[in-house]
Order: C-alpha cells, then sequence, then structure tokens
C-alpha cells in the first residue's frame, strides 16, 4: 500500500526562527495556529505562496477577499454544527417556527431527558463503550504482536504471510458482510459482545503504520537487548514498545474513532435495543420520533456526536498529524 | 561496538564443531519460527476468518438461491448475475447511482479542498479556528451527519428553508423526493469529506519545495500561473492518493445513507452498498446480495487497478 507512512510522526517542534520573519507582525493565536498542526516541523514555516511574493505586501483588496473567502469557509462548516448544538438546546416552540430561531432564548435541557427516556441511550452508550475500548485494544494487541513479528523474528517467508495481511485492506467491507453474519450467527454470537467485537480485531491497517514504525527502531537497540539476554517478549515490551508508544497511540485513537463511529456491523448484528450501540440507537431514535421532535433528536446526535468532539479537540494535533503524514508519505 | 558485535554475528561461524553448532542453530530458528507464527495467528486468523474467507465464501454463495430459512443454498449457476445485469434491474440504477455519487463527491471534494487548503496556507488570523471546524465532521459518526443533514434538509423548519426563502423560491423536499434524494446524500457526504481534503492539501502545500518557487518568483512567475503551473503539479501524488481513497470511501458509503434516506425513495437514492445490504437484510435475497457484493468488489477493484496504471503515466514524483 502507498498510503501509509513511511517514516514516524515527529511531533511539530516550532523553531522560534521560522516564525519569525512573516507571521510575527500577524497575532495569531498561538493556540489556534498550533491546533491543528500536522506532523512536520517544515510546516511552521511560512507557506511556499507566501515566500514566493517575500518583500511584496499582498495587496489590501486581497487580503479582503481572503478573509471573506475565509468566513464563508467557516460558515460551511460551523453553522450546521452550530445548528446541531442550538437546536438540541432549544424549547420545542422554537424548533417549529419561521423565520427561524437562531438563538434560543432559554436553554431546553429537557430534550436530552426525552431523548435518554425515550431510548435505551444508557444501554447504547455502554454497549459503544465496551465495544470500543475493548475492540480496540484487541485490535492494537494483535496489530503490535503481529507487526513486533514481521519486524524483528528471524522467519523465512515472513514477508509473505506480511503481503497476505497487508492484501486484505483490498478487501471492501461490504463483500465480508454477508458471510461473516452466517458465520457469527452459526456460531450463536449474534446480539453479543463477541459477535460485536470479535471480527473487527484483525488490524492490517494498524499493523502496517506499526510496523513501518519498528522499522525505525535502531537495530543496534534491539541487538544490545539481545545480547543482555532479553529474549523477544522483553525486547518488544522494554525496548520496542516504548520507542514506539507515540505511534501505538496515534493508532489507538484512529482506530478508536472507527469503531465508535462502525455501523453497518453493529446494525446487522445486533437484533434488540439493548445490545444496540449509539449510532445504530440514534437511526432508530429519529425513526421513533420521526419529524415531529427534532429537539430530542437532536440532543441525542449531540450525545452520538460528542464524545467524538471532544477525543478531536483533546487530541487533535496527534489524530490529523497521523492522518496527514499517512497521506503525505505514501 | 555493537555495530562489529552485530557484523560478528552475521558472519558464517567458523566450522570447529559442526554438526553441533548447526544442530543448536537449527533449533534456535525453528524456536524463532514458531515464536513468529505464535506472535501473528491471532491476527492473521482474524484476517483469514473475517477477511479472506467470507470473500470467496461469497462468490459461491452468489452462485446459489437461498433465504436464511431454507436448511441450505440451492447451487442456480449464473442465474443470479444474469437477472442483475439485465437492462433496467436494480443493479443498473444502482450503479448509475454509485457513480454520481462517487464522481461529484470526489470531484467536488477535490476542487473545493484544494481550494480551501490553499487558502489556510496563507495563514490568515483565525485560520487555525478554521482548520479545526473543516476537519471536525471527519470525526464523526457517519450516523450523527446522516440525522444532522436530516434536519438541515428539512423543507419546513431547516436551514434548507431558510436559504432557499432568501432566493424567494420554497426549499425542495430533498430526502423524500427522487429528484433530490441523491443529492441529498451526495451533499452530506462531501461536507463530512470536504475538510478532510482540504487539510491534507493545506499540510501538502506547507511542505513543498520553497527552493522551487523562490526561481519560479525569479522568473516572474507568480500569482495564478505560479499556483497553475508549480503548486497543483507538484501536489499530483497527494490528488493521485485523495482519489484513489476518496473512490473507495465514496463506494463503500452506508450510514448516511441509512440515516437519511433508506436508498429511497424507490430506488433513487441506492448506491452499491445498500443495495448489497437490502437485498440480504430486508428481502433476504441472499444469493442475489452476494452477486451484488461481487460485482462491486469487482468494480472497486477494476477502478483502483486502472487509477494506478494511470497514475504511473501523469502523476509527477518529485
Amino acid at each position: 500500500m502507498t498510503l501509509l507512512p513511511t517514516r514516524p510522526v515527529a511531533t511539530p517542534e516550532r523553531t522560534a526562527s521560522t516564525q519569525s520573519a512573516e507571521s510575527a507582525g500577524s497575532a495569531q493565536s498561538a493556540q489556534s495556529a498550533e491546533s491543528t498542526q500536522s506532523a512536520r516541523s517544515a510546516q511552521s514555516q511560512p507557506s511556499p505562496r507566501e515566500r514566493g511574493s517575500r518583500g511584496r505586501r499582498r495587496p489590501r483588496s486581497l487580503t479582503i477577499g481572503l478573509y471573506a473567502m475565509l468566513g464563508l469557509v467557516f460558515a460551511v462548516f460551523a453553522v450546521p454544527l452550530y445548528w446541531l448544538f442550538s437546536s438540541a438546546l432549544k424549547p420545542e416552540n422554537e424548533i417549529y417556527t419561521f423565520p427561524l430561531t437562531w438563538v434560543p432564548s432559554s436553554l431546553e435541557w429537557g430534550n436530552f431527558v426525552e431523548a435518554w427516556t425515550s431510548a435505551p441511550f444508557g444501554a447504547f452508550l455502554r454497549n459503544s463503550v465496551i465495544t470500543t475500548v475493548v475492540g480496540t485494544a484487541l485490535e492494537i494487541g494483535v496489530a503490535v504482536l503481529s507487526a513486533y513479528a514481521v519486524a524483528f523474528v528471524r522467519f523465512r517467508g515472513k514477508m509473505l504471510v506480511f503481503a497476505v495481511m497487508v492484501g486484505s485492506l483490498m478487501l471492501p467491507g461490504h463483500i465480508t458482510l454477508l458471510v461473516n453474519y452466517i458465520t457469527v450467527s452459526s456460531l450463536g454470537w449474534l446480539n453479543t459482545y463477541q459477535g460485536l467485537i470479535l471480527p473487527g480485531i484483525g488490524s492490517a491497517f494498524a499493523m502496517f503504520l506499526l510496523y513501518q514504525q519498528m522499522r525505525q527502531v535502531p537495530g543496534e537497540l534491539v541487538d544490545a537487548a539481545s545480547i543482555d539476554g532479553a529474549g523477544h517478549l522483553r525486547r518488544m515490551v522494554s525496548v520496542v514498545g516504548p520507542i514506539c508508544s507515540p505511534m501505538i497511540l496515534t493508532a489507538t485513537l484512529i482506530v478508536g474513532i472507527g469503531k465508535w463511529n462502525d455501523f453497518v456491523w453493529p446494525l446487522i448484528v445486533t437484533s434488540t435495543a439493548d445490545m444496540r450501540t449509539l449510532p445504530i440507537g440514534l437511526m432508530f431514535l429519529r425513526s421513533q420520533e420521526g419529524y415531529d421532535s427534532w429537539g430530542p433528536v437532536m440532543a441525542g446526535t449531540v450525545i452520538v456526536a460528542a464524545p467524538m468532539l471532544v477525543v478531536f479537540f483533546l487530541a487533535q494535533r496527534r489524530i490529523v498529524g497521523g492522518i496527514v503524514s499517512g497521506a503525505l508519505k505514501g | 561496538m555493537t555495530v562489529l558485535a552485530d557484523r560478528r554475528r552475521a558472519r558464517p561461524r567458523p566450522p570447529a564443531a559442526p554438526r553441533r553448532r548447526s544442530a543448536t542453530r537449527t533449533r534456535a530458528l525453528l524456536r524463532e519460527g514458531l515464536l513468529f507464527w505464535a506472535l501473528i495467528l491471532p491476527n492473521l486468523a482474524a484476517i483469514v476468518v473475517f477477511g479472506y474467507y467470507p470473500t470467496l465464501y461469497n462468490l459461491v454463495l452468489s452462485l446459489t438461491d437461498w433465504d436464511f430459512v431454507q436448511p441450505a443454498p440451492v447451487l442456480v449457476g449464473l442465474d443470479n448475475y444474469v437477472e442483475l445485469l439485465r437492462p433496467g434491474s436494480v443493479l443498473a440504477d444502482a450503479l448509475r447511482n454509485t457513480t454520481v455519487f462517487v464522481l461529484v463527491t470526489v470531484l467536488g471534494t477535490m476542487v473545493g479542498g484544494l481550494a480551501i487548503g490553499a487558502l489556510l496556507a496563507q495563514r490568515l488570523r483565525l485560520s487555525g479556528v478554521v482548520r479545526t471546524l473543516a476537519f471536525a465532521p471527519h470525526m464523526l459518526p457517519g450516523a450523527a451527519v446522516g440525522v444532522l443533514w436530516l434536519f438541515l434538509f428539512d423543507p419546513s423548519y431547516g436551514l434548507s428553508r431558510w436559504l432557499f426563502e432568501m432566493v424567494g423560491a420554497d426549499s425542495p423536499r430533498w430526502t423524500t423526493t427522487s429528484d433530490f434524494s441523491l443529492w441529498a446524500i451526495t451533499i452530506a457526504y462531501a461536507w463530512q469529506r470536504l475538510g478532510f481534503v482540504a487539510i491534507i492539501y493545506y499540510a501538502a502545500i506547507l511542505d513543498l519545495p520553497r527552493d522551487l518557487y523562490e526561481a519560479a518568483a525569479l522568473d516572474g512567475a507568480r500569482g495564478w500561473s505560479l499556483f497553475r503551473h508549480l503548486t497543483i503539479p507538484l501536489l499530483s501524488p497527494i490528488t493521485f492518493f485523495l482519489t484513489v481513497t476518496g473512490v473507495i470511501a465514496a463506494a463503500q458509503t452506508f450510514d448516511i445513507i441509512a440515516t437519511l434516506t433508506n436508498g429511497g425513495p424507490g430506488t433513487s437514492s441506492t448506491t452499491l452498498p445498500w443495495l448489497v445490504y437490502e437485498q440480504a437484510f430486508v428481502s433476504f435475497d441472499i444469493g442475489t446480495s452476494a452477486a451484488s457484493a461481487t460485482v462491486m468488489f469487482v468494480l472497486l477493484l477494476v477502478v483502483t487497478l486502472v487509477q494506478t496504471r494511470v497514475a504511473h503515466r501523469q502523476v509527477h514524483y518529485s
């Protein structure tokens, strides 16, 4: 696969000098400037297009035009998200009015109560947390073990085995859906946690990501450990693991977000409300409440979306950095 | 020192006591081999059992007739394919819808994403906030995006009505009329992906080699022509990556469709993944669903291979 990083994701190191010339004057909020910084320190340098015109100031009309476009882009993303959160908090009569009410006159937390009680959101949340946490732990676990095996254990045909595993990235999810359903059903795992979790733990993507990282571990370090008598297990746990821990964390976040957002598999493998995960529960809440109660439905949507937004805001540099470096170093 | 030690170990050992040495070596290698399989087994087993085996068995099922209820699938040869490939079949609708959906979302997010990425690379004040906001939808569950857009599209109380009233028109009934349902899922999905593409382009633009730009500036190139003749060609590997991954992701989109339109009305927003799901888990027509899945698989494979071949000729790798 050409999509994945061939070198470690470094944390951005902003040097004072790279910032200086162009952007020193513009009091860009350091917080926001760094927030979505991606992997490379190169990115803290001013953009090439700007550099191309170094020394010339941008004409005022162009600056105004650029800010107008930035405002438009902001609106495209901010308005729908604002609408989501504000509608979740609006009293019912302010949702069903036209012209629209942009700012709720009072905050109506009852929407959340209604969403929570009209569908078993407590069970959905529990199921989502269990499948995400256990599934991610298992997937990252098997990915670390197999990546280590390919990177460090001597075995003649290992690259062939590796290629077979990575090749599974080519299989679209929908071609395995039907047979996996039949398999899980004949194991008696329908509507169970093992049925929800186990078919998803095979990991070509995370294994590949970690393998690429492990190849960067200096061989001398691993050799030194083995001369000291450390077996493979010790080497994995106390040498390779710590060195790769940033990438393991990045992979954990990306895999975990994927599991939380997973839709079609939990949809077909669960059949009762108490086993559904949040995205499926949201769909059923919507069809139950129909078009007459957008307040509770938006509140339910916030419950489903908010954990991912929180994770993203807390770890966005790592998440975006991991995804971006995967794309750039193809 | 470790390097020396390393080299010494790599060199073949002196043949002092050949038999015994080689016996221990063989045993060590055997042990490494066993360890390799032990470490790789959990992952390999999961990939084979839930990845390769279903792909193959799906092919078998596509030659059968089954409804989950009959004791066993009945072989019917190529009947399912013949039925599906008949002109005017539901597969033809799904192929057409999938093509429109994929082309519009991929092209739209690439063009829009490149423009936004270039804009963000200007490092205007507050562009950091826009970067964060733009990427956020990519993190959300598709089901949440779908339900949010269902409300935005609501012709009576959604933002759609507000937008259309500004130009003095009525909002289309996006999700409930067959003229608009495909556009509804297209817009919602493009919104979710746009910021992701923009951030990738943004990072790629900042990563371009500056000396080329200095040289081009000396030659008098600037503004649009610089962008057109230098930036866009230099970005072609990224464009290629985003096209391939974009096509594959869009062609498999399911959650937005399930929450917005359920593939309807009729088949007006039925794409291949929805068709595969509906045939198997709504109509319980296992053989036909398996055949549709096979068609989808082959098409995705062909698209990927063609794109890769085209890329070899046209992508500029620096």
